[in-house]
């Protein structure tokens, strides 16, 4: 006595605006050294491609907490989820890891960009070249190929470490101070170069300091001093009194603390 | 023409073992001297160092035990080649204590060990065959061991060319991208001690270093790339083989000392002359370019 079912032809529809899950989660984090807490139960989500600048003041524990979301360490407590998987994480640390007295030229160090496809063994030869070629047009360095990459200035290393971001082809990339001490004409290329990598839907994190180019150039901000302090549309989250709660922030660690006996 | 022939080529052609000699330096060249360039990349040119006498004490202990006994030497060599850089790790990492200064403390201490160990036995000839090895007296057994080295190292650096190089330049990206840092390193620290082994039995456990770290400090002053860098050392430490084994059979001086000096007197020259930042260029610059 029932009605014939008719099966369905399509596949069902999908509810609409379902949020997508998040890049990045961090449950009650914390984050430090040796005990010491740099960042302290952070609850935070990251949404598939957000372009989000962390902002707070030296030892706020922002560099940490992008050495967290690409699994360099381990958290002291809570958890971190990635939402994509550690190879299409690109992170860029700042400036003075790099050894630039080793003999490499500029395209070698781009090239290094193409790891994840190529890995430890696979051969990077000709058939790459129009890319490597393309990632170098796209930063401005055309033409330095062959530099060693000791005698490049500041400006073209962050760029040719920015054609190596290029290369990597990443979801989720992860960027420490990428600005520090580059003139304004590079900065605003860079920029540029963010905001492609925004359209293109991937999720970007950036460590800044110039609240001006993060209130021009990034929406969604998070401001942090070992705790979070907001995170949300940057006019949001960068008002007077955020700011003023960040300054605030103690940075000499406690050698007599206590353990932490906070709740979840 | 006939006195160069005489005087590079001859000796060779007469004596046995002075092709045996050159056979081995050959071989410690093709594998010491790529080896050496990356040590020197890592800023790690002291440690092959120390390392090169943390081996003493193992290949003492052989000694003692069987006497001048090519295997037993060996695996004591590389015993304590590998006890010693994992030790001076694990201090460096557990401790305060930077790891060059843990080297340090260890190969003194090894040294010391090594050669109180051959004195308990052995005569001073022995003592001088264990410090400055004996490249004139190179048997089957040993040559077999300097081209099995060879061959080791070779495919070895050839398969992990990328992750050393990267690992030197940005150790950070290379976390990033892959977990290959550790086991590379350790790899390499491995090949370095099959290298002072091999170079021990030829050289000694003083010079067995020279060949190694002398021709990739020369490359540097000739080459801008990697790849270029370790060829040029290869062909400086076989250059330093040859010309030191003619030397020492011409003019009656000990062998493994010659090829060392003869690697020296490369050194000196490339510091000088290179074209890579050597003195000379650094002095007379030229004028400079428009852009």
């Amino acid at each position: 006595m029932s009605a014939p079912v008719v099966a369905p032809v399509s596949p069902p529809p999908q509810p609409a605006r379902r949020p997508l899950p998040p890049v990045l989660r961090f449950d009650n984090v914390t984050l430090g050294y040796d005990r010491h807490p740099a960042v302290h139960h952070l609850h935070l989500q990251i949404a598939p491609g957000a372009l989000t600048a962390i902002v707070g003041p030296n030892g706020a524990g922002k560099s940490t907490l992008l050495k967290a979301a690409a699994g360099l360490i381990r958290p002291l407590d809570g958890v971190i989820q990635r939402g994509v998987p550690a190879r299409r994480i690109a992170y860029l640390p700042q400036a003075a890891a790099l050894d630039n007295s080793f003999p490499l030229t500029v395209y070698d160090l781009v090239a290094m960009g193409l790891w994840e496809r190529c890995g430890l063994f696979g051969r990077i030869g000709r058939r790459h070249a129009p890319r490597i070629a393309e990632a170098l047009r796209a930063v401005g360095l055309t033409g330095l190929e062959s530099r060693p990459i000791g005698a490049l200035s500041g400006g073209q290393l962050q760029r040719a470490l920015f054609a190596r971001l290029l290369l990597q082809d990443a979801a989720l990339i992860l960027l420490d101070e990428p600005f520090n001490a580059l003139d304004a004409a590079t900065v605003a290329d860079l920029t540029a170069l963010i905001h492609r990598w925004r359209d293109e839907g991937r999720t970007v994190l950036a460590a800044l300091h110039d609240l001006e180019l993060v209130r021009a150039s990034f929406p969604q901000t998070l401001l942090l001093a070992r705790e979070l302090i907001a995170h949300g549309p940057t006019d949001v989250a960068l008002t007077e009194a955020n700011l003023a709660r960040a300054r605030r922030m103690n940075e000499a660690p406690d050698p007599h603390a206590a353990p932490c006996v906070r709740a979840a | 023409m006939h006195a160069i022939y005489a005087w590079l080529i001859g000796p060779f052609v007469e004596f046995d073992f002075l092709r045996r000699a050159l056979v081995g330096a050959l071989a410690l060249s093709l594998s010491g001297a790529p080896v050496g360039v990356f040590l020197m990349l890592r800023r790690m040119s002291l440690t092959g160092d120390a390392m090169a006498h943390a081996i003493l004490p193992g290949a003492a202990i052989g000694y003692l035990l069987y006497g001048l006994s090519l295997p037993a030497m060996t695996f004591g060599g590389l015993a304590a080649g590998f006890v010693v850089a994992l030790l001076a790790g694990a201090v460096a990492r557990l401790t305060q204590l930077r790891e060059d200064a843990s080297m340090a403390a260890f190969y003194l201490l090894s040294l010391a060990l090594g050669v109180t160990i051959v004195s308990l036995r052995g005569s001073n000839v022995d003592l001088l065959h264990v410090l400055f090895g004996s490249v004139l007296a190179l048997d089957d057994a040993t040559l077999i061991l300097l081209g099995a080295v060879a061959v080791i190292t070779l495919f070895t650096l050839a398969a992990l060319w990328r992750p050393l190089v990267v690992e030197c330049v940005d150790p950070g990206f290379l976390r990033s991208v892959s977990r290959a840092g550790a086991p590379t390193h350790l790899i390499f620290l491995v090949l370095l001690v099959l290298n002072l082994v091999a170079g021990f039995h030829a050289l000694g456990t003083l010079l067995a270093v020279g060949v190694i770290v002398l021709p990739a400090v020369s490359a540097r002053f000739w080459a801008r790339q990697v790849t270029g860098m370790a060829a040029v050392a290869i062909a400086v430490a076989a250059l330093s083989g040859w010309l030191g084994l003619a030397l020492s059979y011409h003019h009656g001086l000990p062998a493994g000392p010659a090829i060392i000096l003869v690697a020296g007197v490369i050194y000196v020259l490339s510091l000088c002359l290179g074209p890579v930042g050597g003195l000379v260029w650094r002095a007379l610059p030229g004028r400079h370019l428009e852009a």
